[in-house]
């Protein structure tokens, strides 16, 4: 009998959950889909005004990535809850956080990444260009992995509850806070001509807070779920 | 070596079971029984930590289970009555990516051959589950068994869904497994077909 090295084991899991995006690519297309009508629909009904739109942009664009976070964290869990792929992922014989780790690291890929790739296109849509695009993409790309962290706790917490979309935006979005600040605050301070680097570190900071705590949360509340 | 120690399970304000004792030996299978209701899935979901007892303790070779955590999950083959299988995904590829996550690193050709041992004919292999009938979806998680190197098998409800002739050739599985010095619990309302001396009984009254 050979036990699975803690790498075998988590590239076994990143890669089952990629495929079975790639086979339920509709899943992963809504997400992205509402964040790009999401973003075209701001410009549409504030008008054509490039100060105005420059001057909204960092918030709009955090909050439909954040929305757009918020309507995939029910992929996370809930499948794996229905068929009983999550009982067998609780007995593999590697430290559940870091499997944990390896599930929300697909859903980031499936779900984040792609906001991070388009934003930015979203954001020459509203005006951005030079430093302040160049900091809207790397807050997202700091942002959005932390949204899937603090997500998985929210989606671990309701597995098998009724109404849990509902449930689960009321726990996460007071959490999500802070990041939406310091991301937006990052692109805004860089368009006043001050950088954005102090919000870049706060927000680098909520990802290494968010690496090291949620998994473990995260795993606790699958436990409980399952019980 | 799998022992119970005066387990005791409460689920809301019902107390299912109380004070049972049992011991697995190598070489044996545990035969839980009862009426629906009983415990006999939470009994089972106890041996494998996925819930905890109210009272009492299960011990691995002696050792309490709690303390040794992912060393006893790498023993443990453990089939839940949900298949643990994705739609998704082709026959082939959910015993890969299963088995490959629990240790047993299978090569293609012992999946095919565990397909092929459950009673699943090669052109179903490269199937979605999700255009398999109830009881193929079944053989599918079962084949998981001709694949499994763990000492110890927690089967929840294997037989269900299975034709006869299913049922013969995971039987016939089992037995083999035992014959290596392996053991099992299993959870049933069939008839384990196997010799008395290999089956011990517990009958859970709820």
């Amino acid at each position: 009998m050979s036990q699975p090295g803690l790498w075998e084991a988590l590239r076994g899991i990143i890669w089952r959950d990629l495929l079975l995006a790639a086979r339920r690519r509709s899943d992963a297309a809504i997400s992205v889909l509402f964040l790009i009508i999401v973003a075209s629909l701001f410009p549409l009904g504030v008008g054509p005004e490039p100060a105005v739109l420059r001057t909204i942009a960092a918030g709009v664009l955090w909050v439909a990535a954040l929305l757009a976070c918020l309507l995939s964290l029910g992929r996370v869990f809930t499948a794996d809850y229905l068929d009983g792929v999550l009982e067998q992922m609780l007995l593999i014989a590697q430290p559940l956080p870091v499997l944990v780790a390896g599930k929300v690291f697909a859903h980031w890929v499936v779900s984040g990444l792609p906001v991070v790739l388009l934003s930015p296109l979203l954001g020459l849509q509203f005006g951005l260009e030079g430093e302040p695009l160049g900091m809207l993409v790397l807050s997202l790309l700091l942002g959005t992995p932390t949204l899937s962290m603090i997500g998985s706790i929210g989606a671990a917490l309701v597995l098998g509850v009724r109404g849990s979309g509902l449930l689960v935006a009321l726990l996460v979005l007071p959490l999500y806070v802070p990041v939406l600040i310091f991301g937006a605050g990052a692109v805004t301070s860089s368009m006043a001509g001050i950088g954005g680097e102090a919000n870049l570190s706060l927000l680098g900071a909520c990802l290494v807070l968010s690496l090291f705590f949620a998994p473990w949360a995260t795993a606790s509340a699958l436990r409980i779920a399952l019980e | 070596m799998l022992q119970a120690v005066s387990l005791s399970c409460r689920r809301g304000d019902r107390r299912l079971f109380s004070g049972v004792n049992v011991t697995v030996q190598p070489g044996h299978v545990l035969a839980v029984v009862g009426e629906n209701g009983s415990g006999k899935t939470s009994f089972l979901r106890m041996l494998c930590s996925l819930l905890a007892p109210e009272e009492g303790t299960i011990l691995w070779q002696g050792v309490d289970i709690r303390r040794l955590k992912e060393q006893y999950y790498a023993q443990v083959t453990y089939i839940g009555h949900l298949n643990g299988i994705k739609d998704d995904l082709t026959a082939t590829e959910n015993l890969m990516l299963t088995a490959a996550l629990t240790g047993d690193r299978p090569s293609d050709v012992s999946v095919r051959d565990a397909l092929e041992a459950v009673g699943l004919k090669h052109r179903i292999h490269h199937l979605p589950t999700k255009v398999l009938s109830q009881g193929q979806k079944r053989r599918v998680a079962l084949a998981r068994l001709w694949l499994s190197t763990h000492p110890l098998w927690l089967l929840d409800e294997p037989f269900t869904s299975l034709d006869q002739a299913a049922t013969a050739l995971v039987t016939e599985r089992l037995r083999s497994h035992l014959q290596g010095g392996g053991l099992a619990v299993v959870v049933t309302h069939h008839e384990v077909a196997l010799p008395a001396e290999m089956v011990q009984c517990l009958r859970l009254d709820g």
